[in-house]
């Protein structure tokens, strides 16, 4: 378990890495989640106010956008130098070297959430301190559970054609249970008077998917990604 | 055509041409009255579409664990046949729904659930089209994906109030509707064998003609 966890560490340091020199995906991608957001204000504002309800929405197309970019840029990166090619030649279990660029993956959708999250507060005036640690773990299940079949997909689809546009056709119907159980979980911890259980309900269900999820893509990534 | 199969695709013809007059004899339901006939096609057809998807998601588990390299013809052909009855699915709904329930479309359990597993099959045959070299195992890691995910978005929108009859419906049907129903699953059902054992022989077929040229060229 420990060699697993080392393999992760390593694949994760390395990403760290290559990303800190360059901060190249970290700042495109949160200005495109910035641009995702003004964009929804710009459609949903109607006579300087916003359409009710609607927070939680913007918050999760901006988080699925961004990520399915993130997902893209992070394995362009790995394809222009054949460096997936040697990551998987090294020995090295498959499913730990996954688990590696997932975790990388969630790092950097993390940050981006922390602007996001704050900007679509105070957008749309969701009282996002009423339950911070829930926002926090609602958050955090559904960027697993969307990242965990993205970056599977991604990852198959180094070597295809058309990548670009095959990812988030396959990714956004995949991931519609999490992007339910997000929008509406987060929906009623937003809430003027939040309503925690059927915001645990929907957390609950999140939970799920990603065990599911994470399970199926750890059983599926080595023969998909063998020659 | 091997001939089992034109002997079915010749029962499954003439049962679909008698069709008409079988579902004719049907009563009236009560409230609905005639439109609810479009139900002898409606639920075939999404019968035929799940179970397709079951089989696309069977093969391509077949394809990538245990390498047998003609379970991803049959998957193709189950993806492909998920799509038609798929739409056949998504078109009477709407269709009926309009007449029973005043609207075309109502984001409820079943009606989702189906459109994204409709939606991921489309993924899957662009995918196939489209992906190049390699996308077979891509397709069949996605059809897996696909077979556990409906679960999934049944389960979440479940939660939402549904309007759509349950299965259950379907025993406590009385004879004289439940007669027509069963003759229309079983022209469906041998419909859907004939398409599929057809599709599944030229993708074989397609691989075999691949094989070749790859073994001319070497």
């Amino acid at each position: 378990m420990s060699a697993f966890l080392r393999i992760v560490w390593i694949v994760v340091k390395k990403d760290i890495t290559v990303e800190v020199r360059s901060l190249e995906l970290l700042s495109t991608t949160i200005f495109f989640a910035i641009t995702v957001v003004l964009m929804f204000s710009f459609g949903l504002v109607v006579e300087g106010r916003a359409v009710p309800d609607v927070a939680p929405a913007i918050l999760w197309i901006a988080i699925a956008f961004s990520g399915t970019l993130a997902l893209g840029r992070t394995f362009e990166r790995e394809r222009q130098n054949d460096t997936l090619r040697a990551l998987l030649l090294a020995p090295a279990d498959r499913p730990a070297i996954y688990v590696g660029k997932l975790t990388g993956i969630l790092l950097l959708l993390a940050l981006v959430e922390l602007v996001l999250v704050p900007l679509v507060g105070l957008l749309f005036n969701a009282p996002i301190f009423a339950h911070p640690g829930r926002l926090a773990l609602a958050l955090m299940a559904g960027s697993v559970g969307f990242c965990a079949v993205g970056t599977l997909f991604a990852a198959m689809l180094v070597r295809a054609r058309s990548r670009d546009v095959l990812l988030p056709i396959m990714l956004y119907p995949m991931t519609v249970p999490v992007m339910i159980a997000g929008v509406r979980g987060t929906a009623a911890l937003l809430q003027p008077e939040p309503e925690l259980a059927i915001a645990q309900f929907w957390l609950a269900l999140l939970a799920t998917f990603d065990v599911v999820f994470l399970t199926l893509a750890l059983w599926t990534f080595d023969p998909v990604m063998t020659d | 055509m091997t001939r089992s199969t034109l002997y079915l695709l010749a029962l499954a013809a003439g049962m679909f041409a008698a069709a008409p007059w079988i579902i004719n004899a049907a009563p009236n339901e009560a409230t609905m009255g005639l439109v609810y006939k479009i139900y002898f096609f409606h639920m075939p057809s999404a019968w035929m579409f799940l179970i397709s998807a079951l089989v696309a998601g069977v093969a391509s588990a077949r394809f990538l664990f245990f390498k047998k390299a003609t379970a991803d013809g049959w998957a193709v052909a189950a993806a492909e046949l998920t799509v038609l009855f798929g739409s056949f699915t998504l078109v009477t709904g709407p269709l009926w729904a309009r007449r029973a329930w005043g609207v075309w479309w109502q984001w409820d359990a079943r009606l989702t659930s189906s459109l994204v597993l409709f939606l991921m099959f489309i993924a899957y045959l662009l995918l196939r089209r489209f992906g190049g070299p390699g996308s077979d195992k891509l397709g069949a890691g996605m059809a897996i994906f696909s077979m556990f995910n409906v679960i999934f978005v049944w389960v979440s929108v479940n939660y939402w109030r549904t309007i759509h009859p349950p299965t259950s419906v379907v025993p406590t049907l009385p004879v004289e509707m439940g007669i027509p129903l069963w003759y229309c699953v079983t022209a469906f059902t041998l419909l859907y064998i004939v398409l599929l054992r057809l599709r599944a022989r030229l993708e074989h077929q397609r691989a075999r003609v691949d094989e070749l040229y790859l073994a001319e060229e070497s």
